[in-house]
């Protein structure tokens, strides 16, 4: 798991609005890098869909510190960005809701966002 | 450079990602590629400048991952595919590999676990067969295509969460077959803000296909 994927994922746990399950905490025991093509221009454009407070906590479980305020025009900042959003890959660990505290497991990279039956 | 590019796009009209490593055992959990399949990956093709345009790219229902796996070759970018079967997680995840894409892959239920406008880029190729209603969403292969009624039971559980998910210059594509009433799932989204159109159709077999894209209404 990516974090430009984290990014995107919210708690879907039983009655916790998606303001309340935003973002989800980020356990992480296995991780690897993998080095993809930095752009300028495409991580600007990403930044356009992501939350950079969330980007920013995910990124801390990984060991990648980015400074409080997002700032477009500083290309050393997208080039950490661009790192921690394409190259980094979570392996094992957990996604945690911030409200109800369910956890939800990352194996072998997939996080499992399921609900068992008892919890819809 | 434009010679270099077309080159490369010669190559991906009509590939398919290569599904040497799945075997029969895959193939009794996981729906196999089909007409249906090629023609959502021939209609994205057809598209490739705006998903290069994409940052956010998200697959439903992966299944054996050819479609997420062509996505990320198709626009140079990853892709995010989320399945309810484990068994298609795992082959979704050693398609992509298979083929160098890259593919994030995350079991959960359909959008559910999406937060709101975080979509450039939303595909679903439903299970669409209209059946009863008995048949769908159980643990066997029969998930991958039972539609229940009208082949709209599943598409009916995501469509309410195709307008929340999207980013304000999102599409969305579906692809659907005649029983399921392309022109109701058009009214249905158009009354929530989105746009639209059959992109193609095919007649396969007993099978009246299309694929329909969405984009956001533009503000009137």
């Amino acid at each position: 798991m990516r974090l430009l994927t984290h990014n995107m994922l919210v708690s879907n746990a039983k009655g916790v609005s998606e303001a309340e399950g935003y973002p989800l905490a980020l356990e992480v025991t296995e991780h690897r890098r993998e080095e993809t093509e930095f752009d300028v221009e495409t991580t600007r454009k990403t930044m356009e869909t992501v939350k950079y407070d969330a980007l920013r906590g995910a990124a801390r479980a990984v060991a990648i510190d980015l400074p409080e305020v997002y700032d477009g025009d500083d290309a050393d900042l997208l080039r950490k960005v661009h790192e921690a959003l394409c190259d980094v890959h979570v392996i094992e660990g957990c996604l945690v809701c911030p409200k109800s505290g369910r956890r939800f497991p990352i194996n072998n990279g997939i996080p499992n966002l399921l609900l068992h039956e008892d919890e819809l | 450079m434009a010679a270099q590019a077309s080159a490369e796009d010669a190559k991906l009209d009509g590939w398919v990602p290569s599904l040497d490593h799945a075997t029969f055992v895959d193939w009794n959990r996981v729906y196999e590629p089909s007409e249906d399949t090629f023609l959502l990956l021939d209609a994205l093709f057809a598209d490739r400048a705006a998903l290069r345009a994409s940052r956010a790219i998200v697959e439903i229902g992966p299944g054996s991952g050819v479609v997420a796996t062509y996505l990320a070759k198709l626009t140079r970018n990853s892709v995010l595919a989320v399945d309810i079967n484990e068994a298609a997680c795992a082959l979704t995840m050693r398609t992509a590999e298979a083929n160098g894409a890259r593919v994030d892959v995350m079991r959960g239920d359909l959008c559910g676990a999406l937060r709101s406008y975080s979509v450039d880029a939303l595909v679903f190729n439903p299970p669409y067969v209209p059946t009863d209603d008995e048949e769908v969403g159980g643990a066997g292969i029969e998930a991958s295509w039972a539609g229940g009624r009208n082949g709209r039971r599943v598409l009916d559980r995501l469509l309410p969460h195709v307008a929340r998910v999207l980013a304000p210059a999102g599409r969305f594509y579906v692809v659907c077959v005649a029983e399921n009433d392309p022109a109701s799932i058009v009214s249905y989204l158009r009354a929530r803000g989105l746009t639209g159109e059959t992109v193609l159709r095919r007649r396969a077999r007993n099978e009246a296909l299309s694929v329909l894209r969405f984009v956001r209404a533009a503000p009137s």
